[in-house]
């Protein structure tokens, strides 16, 4: 049984059917992408999965818990952890309580204090400015911090939202890096939303893409990299 | 960034142009040139007071005094209007009737406890009662209003909430004229007597043999001597300050230190973001109106004690003023609120005698301030604290 499972959920933002009936599952262990262009409806998944913008029809279930009408802090409590778009920093705390925050839902300082250490470990450049405020941060560092504060929550399921949007290429590849290790190491469960298909495709096992709120296509990571229609639409190649 | 380099720059000026440049921004801004001379019409009438003699160095003090105290009052109202705003970007106009509920349901429970002779035989306890009392009372109606009025309106237009708030404020003072009549209530005489052995204050002498109880923290007003001035001092007004000022510090511990502190500035900047982080953003929007209104309970009953009258209308003054603190300090800036609140009740106290006007009009001075600050820190005395941080 999948650790994630997604059944037909549609979503409306006042009167815009976002969702029109999305499907997906990810199984304990994977790194799962969901890519798509603009409007696709890629982050209205996640802050569905999130019940930030409630699902109006379909289940949501997870680990064998239908968490499709839970409020979004019980969801986290679940063990859902979100890295959003646009990274959301708390600008205002320092680095070091952003990533307390990313840990509310949890009781266990001792663990707690240790999981702190295990990202200060991973991004040293969050160590360094530990009692600095969040919005002094550049883009790449409060990626880092997003990150970090998800895995505060030691989430059973991960949702990165565009972690590479506004990064220079070199900082793409470290942070890919670190999604990988994550996974690979500390055998975290990933589903990555990217609009760099590319970079998505190379780390993860499976695929779907999102077009105006349908699944459109599913597969392996490595089939979808050799798809016609997702190398000219989404990886740029003629 | 920018402004910095725009302040470095601003600070290399010579004073001449400096004040070359000022002198446009007036020419330019009409409301400036009227502020300007306002002030300037202000600070020649209080020199020529002092040096006329009529305004003195005793007369400060003893007015300093009783603003420290009604400028407690107001920082502690004003903190619970910053404390709203912050997180809601609403103003909780009905904020003055929580003050109000608290003080009010306070007086019975001190006047019953008066009438049985608890009082004067458990003071301190009586008095510890009586702040419980007032206290609940307060952050029942706080958390009420919220969960009634303003909860629905979450997601309405801004000025949705405000609208009801003036509602819920009228409402409230209404509902407890109903219940309670509209004729001022008065809070008992309260004899807090301490250290005997210390102070050899409030002595009487029995068969030649001086018994002596100590000094009267609330009620007692003693001649005090110091830099060649005699004031009467009424120890009262600085337990007030102390207190506010206790309040405040354990305000500010809880909101910078702890877990629950932490949760309110990460919902004040980001609410869906601070629920991915599984902070129950209705709860915590509660305890802060919870603190606020726990302040404004404690504040009511602190100034019952040295006003005595307590009516259903009470909280309507002191409500707009606090809210004036708040403004004038920077609303959604904590200390703001404190400094605002000290501020405005130092004022208040002081300016009607050093500038030779009637107190009646210690209300005009009031609001002509709040315009005045305004006019040139819009974002009022520690606003700009504030928005560097954002930036």
């Amino acid at each position: 049984m999948a650790l994630l499972e997604v059944q037909n959920i549609h979503t409306y933002y006042g009167k815009i059917h976002a969702l029109k009936g999305i499907s997906l599952d990810v199984d304990e262990g994977e790194i799962v992408t969901l890519i798509g262009g603009n409007g696709a409806g890629k982050t209205t998944t996640l802050n569905t999965i999130c019940g930030i913008t409630p699902a109006s029809e379909g289940t949501i279930i997870l680990g064998g818990k239908n968490i499709t009408r839970m409020r979004p802090h019980a969801i986290v409590a679940m063990g859902v952890g979100q890295s959003p778009e646009g990274r959301k920093i708390f600008t205002r705390l320092t680095v070091r309580e952003n990533l307390e925050m990313g840990a509310y839902a949890r009781n266990d300082a001792a663990k707690i204090a240790k999981d702190m250490e295990f990202v200060f470990e991973t991004f040293p450049r969050l160590k360094e400015r530990e009692q600095q405020l969040g919005g002094t941060l550049s883009g790449g560092e409060q990626q880092m911090l997003a990150i970090g504060r998800a895995l505060m929550g030691q989430p059973r399921i991960m949702l990165l939202d565009e972690p590479s949007m506004g990064l220079a290429p070199l900082l793409v590849r470290d942070i890919f890096h670190i999604i990988e290790y994550l996974n690979k190491e500390q055998g975290t469960t990933i589903l990555l939303v990217e609009q760099n298909a590319h970079m998505a495709l190379a780390i993860a096992s499976r695929g779907y893409v999102l077009q105006t709120g349908n699944i459109i296509l599913t597969d392996s990571a490595r089939h979808l990299q050799e798809n016609e229609m997702v190398r000219k639409a989404y990886l740029g190649e003629n | 960034m920018v402004s910095q380099e725009a302040n470095a720059l601003r600070r290399s000026e010579p004073f001449i142009e400096r004040l070359q440049r000022f002198g446009k921004s007036m020419l330019r801004s009409p409301i400036t040139l009227v502020g300007t001379i306002i002030i300037a019409v202000i600070i020649v009438q209080a020199l020529s007071n002092i040096l006329q003699g009529e305004y003195d160095f005793e007369l400060f003090v003893k007015q300093l005094m009783v603003g420290l105290a009604q400028g407690s009052i107001y920082a502690l109202v004003a903190l619970g209007y910053t404390l709203v705003y912050g997180i809601l970007f609403m103003i909780n106009f009905a904020h003055g009737e929580v003050f109000m509920a608290g003080t009010y349901i306070g007086f019975f429970a001190i006047d019953a406890m008066n009438k049985t002779g608890f009082l004067e035989q458990h003071t301190l306890l009586s008095l510890l009662i009586v702040f419980l009392v007032a206290i609940v009372s307060s952050v029942l109606v706080a958390v009420t209003l919220e969960r009634i009025a303003y909860r629905p309106l979450r997601n309405a237009p801004r000025l949705v909430p405000l609208i009801t708030a003036i509602g819920a404020s009228t409402f409230l003072q209404r509902a407890f004229v109903g219940l309670f009549g509209s004729s001022p209530r008065v809070y008992p005489n309260v004899h807090f007597y301490i250290l005997p052995q210390v102070f050899h204050l409030e002595c009487n002498a029995v068969d030649g043999v001086e018994t002596c109880l100590g000094m009267d923290l609330v009620s007692g007003r003693y001649p005090l001597q110091f830099l060649g001035i005699e004031i009467l001092f009424r120890p009262f007004y600085l337990v007030v300050f102390l207190a506010a000022i206790a309040m405040m510090a354990t305000l500010w511990y809880i909101v910078r230190r702890t877990k629950t502190g932490k949760a309110m500035r990460a919902v004040a900047e980001d609410k869906a973001t601070a629920s991915l982080m599984g902070i129950n953003v209705d709860s915590v929007i509660v305890t802060t109106f919870v603190l606020g209104a726990a302040l404004a309970g404690a504040a009511g009953v602190l100034f019952a004690l040295y006003n005595r009258q307590v009516v259903p209308t009470m909280g309507f003054a002191p409500g707009l003023k606090a809210f004036t603190a708040a403004v004038l300090g920077g609303i959604g800036n904590i200390p703001g609120a404190a400094v605002g609140g000290f501020f405005l009740g130092i004022v208040e106290a002081v300016a009607p005698s050093l500038l030779n006007i009637p107190n009646q009009l210690e209300n005009v001075i009031a609001f002509g301030m709040l315009v005045l600050v305004l006019i040139f820190r819009p974002s009022g005395i520690l606003g700009e604290v504030l928005t560097e941080k954002k930036a």
